[in-house]
């Protein structure tokens, strides 16, 4: 392998060396929305340089590559104008899918023209054994990142259901498949070229397996972790071209959607590994909660509502999947709007996995034109409901179920939640009394004397309000 | 073998930047976060472009297969940048004429 550092020119190590510290200032510009664009910025450029490093490298000015970017390009540039804001989960399960697709690509063409890629052996004959198995691990990686994502796609975008399906003995066809295809990578070092297909084959296997008894609302779990294994295929395939852009950018992508998925699961109290197992939120999962008589309620209109709100002086919004779902937030924000008018104080309160994605209660707001600093993180708001008239909750509903925080025999016990029963009166909108959230709880707050439940769509509901309101 | 150590320690160390780089993003950008690291990990379009643009002693697949993972790559590269962009120019900071909200 020594011969092929040594005819790879400082420089171009040096300019892939930069490309990774671009990136990893891109992440850093994150931290704050100030700085976040100027981040993104540095992505573009330390893209710009391992492309053009590479392009000069390799003496490209190939017309058929210039087409290729080109078209790949355009459809993306379009796409990424056009999407709606509400659709942003499927489409980065999409991009992810992409990504895993690629590498896969990447690796078959490195397999079929190794000296291309400078991964011969010593004396020229084979691929070296340690590459084979980093191109291994990288088309594994890669497979099982494309069909999870392709599963999670369909299921974000509604074209497959979003309930769990539950395959008998599952566990141990996927344990089955995921030794499989570890030992197939360890063996692939000593080569055969079905090996090799065998191994893409039982990753793509695994991956379809792995997605499809999740239910709907631990995507934004999945969404991460699918964005962490982007990453860990971009890193194996870096190893295996040597190059640091890729391995810097791998890592840094893995540890993010690792990271996300972290806090995904600790905003949920659930393990990783209970989340990745599935089957929750089945048709089923409801326990005894659920079951049994009506309660009584109390049922508001839109004029009750605006009534309570204009006489309040703080009032919290907290929004759920079911504002994106309903796209309610631009209504929303010009409840907020004419509440201010009258004096009152708004504030948003997100709770982390709101949504069908890390963030995207944030991205919704920020698209129907809501200030940032306007919008609370449950740690930072929590403590406020106590004080607050009102608080409005707009399609959210396990994220604000008291019972997680007593009732040990609930699912969601432990679920860090928002304190809404505290406010002085909870105005609840939700489409009908009859669906309980999705962990299949009911939630004791529609039923408590300070509860006024406005059942309709969130969006005709809001509208409605705003209209008693102008 | 000798090339996997400095790579592996160049691994190691970049997971622990991404570790604390990624603990410093704020949560309300967690959806840009992960446009644009689906866009940077298109990074693997270096090792696409290597292969489609193989001149000599490579299969004609191969060069394909480079193709079209350029084309995929492609689509994540300005697809993950452009819509980042899209969404980050959407956070706006409250202007300083809103109203009274220090109440």
């Amino acid at each position: 392998m020594t011969e092929v550092i040594a005819t790879t020119p400082a420089w171009v190590a040096l300019a892939y060396l930069v490309a990774g510290v671009l990136f990893i200032l891109a992440l850093r510009g994150l931290s704050s929305p100030e700085t976040s664009q100027q981040g993104n910025r540095f992505g573009m450029i330390g893209m710009l340089i391992a492309v053009g490093t590479t392009l000069i490298v390799h003496g490209v000015g190939l017309p058929l590559i210039v087409a290729a970017v080109v078209i790949g390009g355009g459809i993306g540039f379009v796409i990424a104008r056009r999407i709606a804001m509400t659709a942003m989960p499927q489409l980065v399960a999409g991009f992810h899918s992409l990504v895993g697709l690629a590498a896969v690509l990447v690796a078959i063409a490195a397999y079929l023209n190794p000296a291309a890629f400078g991964i011969l052996s010593a004396d020229g004959s084979d691929i070296a054994t340690s590459s084979k198995i980093e191109m291994g691990l990288g088309v594994a990686i890669g497979a099982i990142t494309f069909s999870g994502s392709i599963i999670a796609f369909l299921k974000l975008n509604g074209n497959m259901g979003g309930a769990p399906i539950l395959l008998p003995a599952r566990h141990y066809l996927n344990i089955a498949l995921l030794a499989a295809v570890l030992i197939l990578v360890g063996v692939f070092g000593l080569h055969t070229p079905l090996l090799f297909a065998i191994i893409v084959v039982a990753a793509l296997a695994l991956g379809f397996l792995l997605i499809i008894p999740i239910g709907g609302a631990d995507m934004p779990v999945v969404v991460s972790m699918l964005n962490s294994y982007s990453g860990w295929a971009a890193a194996a395939m870096g190893f295996t071209l040597q190059n640091t852009a890729m391995i810097v950018t791998g890592a840094l992508v893995g540890s993010s959607g690792a990271i996300l998925s972290y806090i995904m699961c600790t905003a949920m109290n659930r393990s990783f590994i209970s989340v990745i197992a599935g089957g929750f939120g089945g048709d089923a999962a409801g326990p005894a909660g659920a079951a049994g008589e009506a309660k009584p309620y109390k049922r508001g209109s839109a004029e009750d509502a605006a009534f309570v709100m204009k006489n309040a002086e703080s009032v919290i919004i907290v929004p759920g999947y079911g504002m994106a779902v309903s796209q309610a937030q631009h209504a929303l924000r010009e409840m907020g709007d004419l509440l201010r008018k009258e004096g009152v104080s708004v504030k948003y309160a997100i709770h982390p996995v709101a949504g069908r994605m890390p963030g995207h209660m944030n991205v919704l707001l920020a698209e129907a034109n809501v200030p940032y600093d306007e919008v609370f993180e449950l740690e930072d708001i929590n403590g406020e409901f106590a004080q607050a008239d009102v608080a409005f909750v707009i399609g959210a509903n396990d994220v604000t179920n008291p019972l997680a925080k007593t009732d040990k025999s609930s699912p969601i016990y432990g679920m860090p939640v928002l304190d809404v029963e505290k406010a002085k009166t909870v105005l609840f909108v939700k489409r009908s009394m009859g669906g309980a959230g999705y962990a299949g709880v009911d939630n004791p707050v529609f039923y408590m004397d300070n509860t006024m439940m406005l059942l309709a769509d969130a969006k005709k509901m809001v509208e409605a309000i705003n209209k008693d309101l102008g | 073998m000798e090339h996997l150590i400095p790579q592996l320690s160049i691994f190691v160390l970049a997971c622990f930047v991404g570790y604390y780089v990624v603990w410093s993003v704020t949560p309300a950008l967690h959806t840009p976060l992960m446009a644009v690291t689906n866009a940077i990990s298109s990074v693997i379009i270096v090792g696409a472009l290597v292969a489609a643009s193989a001149a000599t002693g490579g299969s004609e697949v191969s060069k394909w297969l480079g193709l079209g993972a350029v084309v995929l790559a492609s689509v994540n590269i300005f697809g993950g940048f452009a819509v980042t962009q899209r969404m980050l120019g959407m956070y706006k900071k409250k202007e300083r004429k809103a109203p009274a909200e220090a109440k």
